[in-house]
């Protein structure tokens, strides 16, 4: 059977992969296995449900459901001593099951522990803002919205914050292009001077990297320069090159190697 | 050509300015010579006074997370320069250790040691160049010469290793690529034991100048409550009362074996900000030190070691490459492919000069992360103002900005 491939994933595929690799695992941790973690788990699962739990790489990882995101936060930050919110983003899962995965990565300096909070969304859903809570929320969640589309209820100023206000398309989610389309070329004349521009402005150059070599307005000639303006059709003007290394540097008539000095120390 | 009319309908250009409360709207950047890169800064005035701030970043988005997803893991190294540019050898290293933490990598210690002065000069660098620009975009340009006067030595030795300035790269996934150069230590040491003069000359010039003192003490206090609910780290965090710093709480590399204290003040202002950072210089020249001697204990029991050894995920040492013909094969495997981490995800932070720099990375056993955040610790600094700016006065922005040591590449990405 062939391996299956999800057709709305445009990113960049593996150059090889083996389709009898199976990877390894980061080794998981039982919870148990750390007093601490234990212990703030055990208050987490007094009041909320908890669907999986597990230490990795040292830190907790508490799976809990999408509507008691702002409860757990608040239990984590007054209760258990997580006083900062050091990071929250999503993870796009659309092309598997059709949800997001969003982490808050929390952080207890009496502790000295780092807790990561992972919940489930579905496609479309929002979920409820930690801004009242965190204010370093504000951004985060301002953020997520920007690069997934995942609106955050309750948050005072739901915009982009990234990306241009008028911007289309949220860029980290997988079916995002790595690359404009043909298209793309008329977006900003369209959108600014109208169609009907567009025999007048020409189609915006939209590679970066484009050197014109017959454009002697725009575009360094290294090796080839011609004065500005030059038109030039087809033949290359022969232009005489010499390098320092064949004749020695010509405007140096006489370089005595002995009596000058070479700098080893820059410092001095 | 006939002037067709603008389409355009941007957000915030079309806020009326005729106001009946004598409110002004204000904006501040995107090309303002205290903002440090691209900041704009919507200001709401009466008077001179701020009411409102409302800051708008994204002008240096280049989509390192995208970029990242689509790049195998060593690809992504050269990208991580272009973060906090100021000290790109930090973000070098918590992006390596990230993947080395993911795969489970054991570094040689030489390598480590390295890593630490690599490390420390990147602060010192950072904060001599924090020191500078604030005191230039105060008006003290003595100051701002003798800094750059200083950072340009550290940049001349960090040329010496990598061969670039600015963009180091100098960090490896597994080690360091090379063992420092001869004059390394030598010129090291050259500038550490002048920098307690150099330090002490900056404070002569700061410490009690009066229009310094003006725009510093008292202006832009930040609470404690207010820094820790913002996710402020760093000097940001450790000026306000808390003192947190990773590399003392949740130690990497060597840290665990020097000594170093943790300058920290219960200000909270700029003022508490500023001595922060002079003190925090003095630190990092103490672990310097210290780390010279960890070299040459390290020469002296042979270990020479730079990478580590795990042929699944490292490429053999260039010897072997030239010689064996299974490292060159493997070599050629994970130039081209690159290494496939085991499923899972980590989130790793470590203390950049600028505060918490933290690489959360998704791996789901391919080539490229599934997902990577990187969390940088001027974005927060940077909506911090939203809060910190209300009240304060025009000039006090500045002063304000100056302290936060923001930097665009990192705020942006």
């Amino acid at each position: 059977m062939r391996a299956y491939t999800p057709k709305d994933n445009v990113q960049a595929k593996p150059y090889y992969t083996d389709r009898f690799y199976v990877a390894p695992q980061v080794p998981k941790q039982a919870v148990e296995s750390d007093e601490v973690f234990a212990a703030d788990l055990e208050a987490i699962k007094a009041k909320f449900e908890v669907s999986d739990a597990y230490i990795q790489v040292g830190q907790m990882v508490v799976y809990i459901h999408a509507k008691d995101n702002y409860g757990v936060l608040e239990l984590l930050k007054d209760e258990l001593q997580y006083t900062q919110l050091t990071e929250m983003s999503a993870i796009d899962w659309l092309a598997k099951e059709n949800k997001f995965e969003i982490f808050y990565q929390m952080l207890s300096m009496n502790k000295r522990k780092r807790v990561r909070i992972k919940m489930f969304i579905e496609n479309g859903q929002a979920v409820n803002s930690v801004e009242k809570l965190f204010r370093s929320a504000d951004w985060s969640e301002r953020e997520m919205f920007d690069m997934f589309g995942i609106e955050a209820n309750g948050h005072p100023f739901m915009k982009r914050i990234l990306m241009p206000y008028d911007w289309q398309g949220h860029p980290l989610l997988k079916t995002y292009p790595l690359q404009g389309d043909e298209f793309a070329a008329w977006y900003e004349v369209d959108k600014i001077y109208g169609k009907e521009a567009r025999d007048i402005i020409g189609p915006e150059l939209r590679d970066p990297a484009r050197v014109d070599r017959y454009d002697s307005d725009r575009f360094a000639r290294l090796g080839h320069e011609v004065p500005k303006g030059t038109v030039i059709t087809g033949d290359e003007p022969k232009i005489e090159q010499s390098y320092q290394e064949e004749g020695g540097v010509f405007m140096i008539k006489k370089f005595d190697k002995e009596s000058s000095v070479v700098i080893d120390d820059p410092q001095r | 050509m006939a002037q067709i009319k603008n389409r355009l309908t941007p957000f915030f250009e079309n806020i009326s300015f005729d106001r009946e409360d004598n409110e002004l709207i204000l904006n501040f950047g995107p090309q303002h010579p205290s903002a440090h890169g691209q900041l704009r800064l919507m200001l709401h005035l009466q008077q001179e006074q701020i009411t409102k701030a409302h800051p708008d970043i994204g002008y240096l988005h280049r989509g390192m997370e995208k970029m990242a997803e689509n790049m195998i893991y060593n690809e992504f190294m050269p990208t991580t320069d272009r973060m906090d540019y100021i000290a790109s050898s930090s973000n070098n290293y918590g992006f390596a250790l990230a993947v080395e933490k993911l795969v489970g990598l054991e570094v040689p210690r030489r390598a480590k040691v390295i890593r630490m002065m690599l490390l420390e000069i990147n602060r010192i660098m950072s904060h001599l160049f924090w020191l500078a620009t604030t005191a230039l975009d105060i008006g003290a340009m003595t100051v701002f010469l003798f800094a750059f006067r200083e950072r340009e030595y550290l940049m001349d030795i960090i040329e010496g290793y990598c061969g670039a300035r600015l963009t180091h790269s100098a960090i490896r996934i597994g080690g360091v690529p090379l063992d420092i150069q001869d004059s390394f230590l030598l010129q090291l040491k050259t500038f550490l034991d002048k920098l307690p003069q150099n330090i002490k000359d900056y404070e002569d010039l700061l410490d009690t100048n009066r229009i310094w003192l003006m725009r510093m003490e008292e202006v832009g206090h930040i609470s404690k409550e207010l820094s820790l609910s913002w996710g402020c780290t760093g000097p940001m965090l450790r000026a306000s009362g808390t003192a947190w710093d990773i590399r003392k709480e949740e130690p990497y590399e060597l840290y665990d074996e020097v000594e170093f204290s943790v300058p920290f003040s219960d200000k909270g202002d700029n003022f508490a900000r500023y001595r922060v950072y002079m003190q925090e210089m003095r630190e990092s020249a103490k672990i310097l030190y210290q780390t010279i001697d960890m070299y040459w204990a390290c020469v002296k029991n042979n270990q020479t070691e730079l990478m580590a050894h795990a042929p699944k995920y490292i490429s053999a040492p260039k010897l072997d490459i030239m010689t064996q013909n299974y490292s060159l094969m493997q070599h050629f495997v994970l130039v081209t492919q690159g290494m496939r981490p085991p499923v899972g995800e980590v989130y790793v932070a470590t203390e950049s000069p600028k505060g918490e720099l933290g690489f959360y990375i998704n791996s789901q056993g391919g080539p490229y992360p599934y997902r990577l955040k990187l969390r940088a610790p001027s974005f927060w600094h940077t909506g911090i103002l939203t809060d910190l700016l209300p009240g304060h006065y025009i000039p006090d922005v500045v002063s304000i900005i100056g302290t936060t040591n923001i930097v665009f590449g990192e705020v942006d990405r």
